[in-house]
Formats: C-alpha cells, structure tokens, sequence
C-alpha cells in the first residue's frame, strides 16, 4: 500500500496556513503570531497552575486558594506579583554570569513549543514540515539550564538536583521520541497539523471506522505520557527537586523572579507536553472519533472551518490539555516519589524496549495494511 | 595517579571572619573525592533541628554522623527546680507529640514513691488518654513519613483526624498537646460530661478512616518499592543499641511494656503486639499503622470497663517524695521512655533522668544508612521516629 503512504505523505507536505496570516501583511501576521504565542505561554500556564492548586485542595480535604480574585483564580498572579518584589540573591560562591542566565535559558525553549502547538483549524502559529522534530528538539535545551543552574550555585544539594535532572532527560528522551516516532510513522508525516488531519482520516483497516491513534498505539501513548512527566520532573518522577532530599534541588539558591521562571518553565511543560499528547494520540480537535465539528469541512470535518468551528475547536482542545493535566495532578496527589536507580530502571529496562517493539509493530503493520 | 592533596580557594567576606573557604579537591582530573553534605539542623526531612553529616560517594552514603543537641534545652537540670505538680508542666514538653504519655510517667514514679494508691477510675481514664495520644502521635508520622518519600496527601488527611482527637482531648484537658491533665494521685479533674460518647464516635470514625492509610500509603507500589528492604535492622543489634517502640518490634522482638510489665490496669485487658520480620523501613512504617488498629482495640476495650468513682485523692499542700530513688518505664508512642527519679527528701526532686525513646533510636541511624544512597537515607531516616526534642531534652 505505498500509493496510499505517498498520497498522505503528500497531503501534509501541502503546508496548512494560519489565520494569523492576513493578506500580504508580513508584519502583522507576526505581531499577531507573536501576541498568540505569548498569550498562550502565559495564560495556559496560570489555568493549569489555578487547577493543580484547586484540584489538590479538593483531593486533600481543604480548598485551595479562595481569597485572590474570584474563587481564588488570581492566586498565581498575586504570587507572580511578589516574586518581582522579591531580593534578587546571588550566592557568594556563585558562578554569576551562569547563575544569571540559567532560568532564561530553561525558559525560552518551554516558550518556542508554543510556536508549532495547533489549537484548531488555524490556530497556530507555524505549521513547520518538521513541527514534531522542532518540538522534541527544543523542549529538550530546558534541561540545559537546569544543569547551569544546579552547577553554578555552589550549593551542593543544587548539584545533586542538577545532575539528577541531566540523568533524568538522557534516560527519558529516548522513550519519549520513540513513541513519537511511531505516531510519525503511522501518519507519514512530521507535521502536527498534517498528524490530526491523518488521524481525522485514519480508518481502521478493513473496517470504515475513523479512530485516533491513541487506540491503535495505547502502549505507545502510555510510554509518552510516562516519560513526558519524567522528563518534566513531574511527581511521581520530582527527584531533581526533591524536597524532603535536596531541600528544592537546582532551585535551591534561586529567589524572586528566577525562581518564578523556573516554576513558570515547569507549569509551561505540562501544558506544551500536554498539547503534544493530544496532538499525538488524541485526535487535535476533533471531539470524538469519527466526528467532525460543526461547520467545518476538509479532512475528517476538521478544515475549511467557519469561525464557530475553530472557536469549538480551540474548546475542545483546551479541554483535552486540561483532562491531561487533571491526570498529572492525580498522579502527584496519589504517589510518592520514586528512587533515582529505580527511575533510570524504568527507563531502560521497560520503556525503551516497550516503545522499540511498539515501533516495530507499528512500522511492519503501517507496510502490510 | 592524580594529585589528590587539598587547595584552598578564598573569597573575601565582607566582614572580617566571614571569608568563605572553598575547598579544590584534586587536580582538576576525573579524580573523585568523597563529598560530605550537611543535611540539617534545618532541612526539611529532618523535621527539627537534627543534624547529620554525611560522607557521599555520588549519591552513596560512605559514612554517617549524627549531630545532636541543637534543641538542648535544659528539662533534667529544670526538673530539679520544680516541684512535683510543676514538673508535669515540664515533661510534657520534651517530646510534644506525646504529652500525655509523658507525664504520665512522671506522675507513676512520684506514686511509687509515695507509696499511693490511686482511684480506679483515674487509671482507667489515664490508659484512654494515653491511647488517644498514641494514636494522635502516630498519625502525625504517618503524614510526616509520607512526607519524606514525597506523598503529600496523607499528611492533610491525618491532620484531618488528629484535629478530632485533639477536639475530644481538648473536651477533657483544655490542651491540644501540653494536656498537663495527670497530677500525683491521680488527675487534675473528671472526664466532662458526654466525653465517652464522644470517644467513642470518634473511635468509630477512626476505625473507618483507618483503611484508607492502609490502602493509600502502605499498599502503594511506589511506597512499597521505596520501603522494602531498605534500611534493615537486627534484632541483636536493636538490641544492643537500646531501641524500642515500633523500631524495635519492626525487628520480630515484641517487647511493649504494657505486656511485659503493665503499669496501669493494661494487665486486665488484651494488648497485641505487632511485629514485624525484616526490621526494614515497610515493617516500621507498618508496625506504626497496626499499633494504631491496637490502640484503638484498647480504647474499645477501656470503654467497656470505665468504672465510677473518685479521679483523684486530696495531697497535702506539699508533695514531697520520699528519701530514695525509683525508676519508671512506661511504653510511650515512640517507645520505652524511663524516668530515674531521685529524692533527698525534699520538695523537688535531686535528680531526674529520663531516658527518651528517640535518643536511643537514632543511636541506630549511623549503623542504618551505611552504603545507602541518599533517598534511602532519608527514607531510613524518617522510619525511625524521633521526635528531635525528645533526643535533646
């Protein structure tokens, strides 16, 4: 079936525009694509922060915040308020340069995923031919400043945490990519638009039924998500910042605004890495398999939306992020925190085999159907 | 071979004495060279101001020595300036989780002195709030434990049960840890009217809650995995370093000495003993949660008994012990606290000594986390239950 491989590969080659490109103008389309980035990278953060804070008051007995803003939901802004206010201290013993650079340099590659991430028909910023490279790509420069942060603050309980967290991508990267690699290979494309629209297509064979491909690969979507929370530093997988070990690991000596920007890199991965996951595994915007939303047509009913089709998109999206950070938080309410050898033992002896046979299969069924 | 002798590196403080030194271990080679890290006074697993020092191999514990004695404050040589209704006051305080417990042996030692018989129904009351105390106490390490190995839920729920049973002893002691309820002869007032019933809703509510922590910590892969096998004790060596409590029975020794030398009326009534058998980090953690099921059996069992009568007797108005000396051990939530107490015949003691449960304890900790690595360490060290102002006094 290579004529149907080619056919789809083709179709996503064809590049999917975004409405923020108006016209010929250039440089509004940018000023808009950046403001949309930007709102994102700080917006979608914040929610996610509001539900973890809500959502684990109501598991744990007790409320949550309740007194900034309506039912508390500017509790985050208030808290970013007073970070600015904050002392900006710098250990003695510092390496300064780095010390000052680390946060930023953890921040801007959480910041740039937001650039390929599609909201709905559209919504995007860039639809790059290489959008699930770039995205694995960048996100992955973050440990980088977690690892110049944890060296550079003379602190050794800072370095301990550092390291870890060098360990902890290295180990989880590689699963990570595999099982993306596999939704690559399943939907022939790179693309993350062109992956919802071949899974807006996808029908199993045989059969006229439309699936996403959380179905076919629910192994490889469990695997993503797995790693994803490692490599986020995510509890149950928090040793990098273990707070009853290494006090708070590479944040250790960090105060104020520094430190907020590594809260607001973390809140950010949960959101980027959600995003990705639904993008992957469950279907972009598309509110049930099989089903497209009103008044679009295209692919699957996906594309060619009117505008009350992408506004239900966006929704539907932003749902889907938001279960799957409901269920990051549930992990980090239920569990304890796993041992550093015993991380590194799940990724190598489970994980990475797990994902290399998923790839196979998926690769030798994508031939033969 | 690399050069391994040390170099210094100093930066300029800013006022004089405060230069920092930093140490340049090798040549800048791959040498390695152990570490040692500072964990405490003030660490967040170290719930006080307990202070380890350990010599680290990467994240391998070579070697280990704890320091003590930041909470130093004082209680034996304060004890001998108090007289014997004051220092009840005093003794509640050094491990303030288990206020009750504590003066309660005090107040047994003064009795035995004194040769005094006490009402019936006081002692009964003294094992319910004692029992109550002990499950209070546990609860608190069960969250803290819970803590350590990074669950964060289980704390907010035992504080949701401690603050019940802080309620119900409040009913009856107007404290919420300092109870300062026993006095020589038996206690301060009666129990307040409705107090058993109130007892013994909450010991229904207890009972049902109770699984959960069963289900929710003990049963949880990660907690098990991060618990079994590690930090194994010996009972000779438990033994041998004087521990006890739940660390001790962790081990396969079950020694409580509400069985093996009951004070109190705990002769009438029946007292399990839990134990465990590898004496590891689980079997504590479990042992902690099965003497709350027995606590609560006794609690169960102290209703069906709870005689009328007197609370207390009329004292002079002056304690004063006898000429001689005595020692009490009584089995405190943590383990086997001991009062020596000896009197010149005046109104204060000459000396009292108390021998903590959590100063014998952590006496284990160094033979404990030798060749662990670091998350064990802290897993090892939550597991056996100290209260830091219970080493220090």
């Amino acid at each position: 079936m290579m004529a149907s491989l080619t056919a789809t590969a083709g179709t996503a080659l064809a590049q999917a525009t975004s409405l923020f490109d108006i016209g010929d103008g250039f440089v509004l389309g940018l000023l808009l694509k950046l403001v949309f980035v930007l709102a994102m990278f700080f917006v979608l953060p914040l929610v996610g922060g509001y539900v973890e804070h809500k959502v684990m008051g109501r598991m744990q007995d007790r409320r949550g915040p309740v007194e900034a803003g309506p039912f508390g939901s500017l509790q985050l802004v208030a808290d970013g308020i007073k970070f600015v206010q904050k002392e900006d201290l710098i250990p003695a013993a510092a390496d300064r340069w780095v010390f000052a650079i680390a946060p930023g340099i953890a921040l801007v590659p959480a910041m740039a995923i937001f650039v390929v991430i599609p909201l709905s028909d559209g919504v995007f910023a860039l639809d790059l031919e290489l959008g699930l490279f770039y995205a694995l790509a960048i996100g992955s420069i973050s440990v980088l400043g977690v690892l110049m942060g944890g060296w550079s603050s003379a602190n050794k309980f800072s370095l301990l945490g550092g390291l870890r967290a060098g360990a902890q991508l290295i180990a989880y990267e590689l699963p990570l990519i595999l099982a993306a690699i596999t939704v690559a290979v399943q939907a022939g494309t790179l693309s993350l638009v062109g992956i919802v629209e071949a899974q807006a297509t996808y029908q199993v064979a045989g059969t006229g039924i439309n699936l996403w491909y959380v179905f076919p690969q629910l192994l490889g979507f469990a695997i993503f998500f797995t790693a994803a929370m490692a490599e986020l530093s995510r509890p149950p997988f928090d040793m990098p910042i273990g707070d009853s070990e290494l006090v708070f690991g590479y944040m250790t000596e960090y105060t104020g605004i520094k430190y907020a920007m590594y809260m607001l890199t973390e809140y950010a991965g949960m959101i980027s890495m959600s995003a990705l996951a639904v993008v992957l595994y469950l279907g972009g915007w598309q509110l049930l398999p099989g089903v497209g939303l009103p008044g679009c047509a295209g692919a699957g009913g996906l594309f060619d939306c009117s505008p009350l089709g992408v506004a239900l998109g966006v929704v539907v999206t932003l749902g889907k992020i938001m279960a799957l950070v409901f269920i990051m938080i549930w992990t980090r309410v239920a569990y304890p925190r796993l041992r550093e050898d015993q991380l590194q033992r799940i990724s190598w002896l489970v994980l990475v085999p797990l994902a290399l046979a998923n790839l196979a299969v998926v690769t030798v069924a994508k031939v033969v159907f | 071979m690399s050069d391994m002798s040390t170099r210094e590196r100093i930066l300029p403080g800013t006022a004089p004495g405060e230069d920092l030194h930093l140490e340049i271990v090798g040549d800048g080679d791959f040498a390695t060279a152990d570490m040692s890290l500072s964990i405490g006074p003030a660490h967040p697993a170290t719930h006080g101001v307990f202070r380890i020092v350990l010599a680290m191999d990467g994240e391998r514990i070579v070697g280990a020595r704890p320091v003590i004695g930041y909470m130093h404050r004082g209680f034996e040589k304060l004890a001998e300036y108090r007289d014997y209704r004051q220092i009840k006051a005093l003794v509640n305080r050094h491990d303030w989780l288990s206020g009750f417990s504590n003066e309660l042996g005090v107040a047994l030692a003064v009795e035995r002195m004194l040769e005094m018989e006490v009402p019936d129904r006081a002692q009964w009351i003294r094992m319910l709030l004692a029992e109550w105390n002990r499950v209070l106490n546990h609860l608190m390490f069960i969250g803290s434990y819970a803590i350590e190995l990074g669950a964060i839920t289980p704390m907010f729920y035992a504080f949701r049960e401690r603050e019940d049973i802080q309620h119900l002893l409040e009913s009856a002691t107007g404290g919420r840890l300092h109870f300062t309820y026993n006095q020589v002869g038996g206690l301060k007032i009666d129990l307040p009217k409705g107090f058993l019933n109130l007892s013994a809703q909450t010991l229904a509510v207890m009972r049902k809650r109770l699984p959960d922590y069963y289900d929710l910590v003990l049963g949880n892969e990660i907690f098990q995995g991060r618990t079994k096998g590690i930090g194994p004790l010996p009972p000779e060596v438990a033994l041998s370093i004087g521990v006890s409590g739940p660390t001790l029975q962790a081990t396969g020794v079950p020694e409580d000495s509400r069985v093996t030398e009951p004070y109190l009326k705990y002769g009438e009534i029946d007292v399990e003993v839990p134990v465990g058998e590898n004496g590891d980090a689980f079997d504590r953690f479990s042992c902690l949660l099965n003497r709350i099921r027995v606590s609560l059996d006794i609690i169960e069992q102290i209703h069906d008994h709870m005689p009328a009568g007197p609370v207390n007797q009329k004292l002079p108005k002056m304690v004063k012990a006898p000429e001689g000396a005595t020692y009490v051990r009584t089995e405190n939530p943590l383990g086997q606290l001991g009062y020596w107490l000896e009197s010149d015949g005046g109104r204060t003691p000459w000396r009292l000594k108390m021998r903590t449960p959590s100063f014998s304890n952590v006496q284990a900790i160094p033979f404990l986390v030798e060749g662990v690595l670091l998350p064990d360490a802290i897993s090892i060290l939550g597991s056996v239950f100290f209260v830091v102002g219970d080493i220090d006094r």
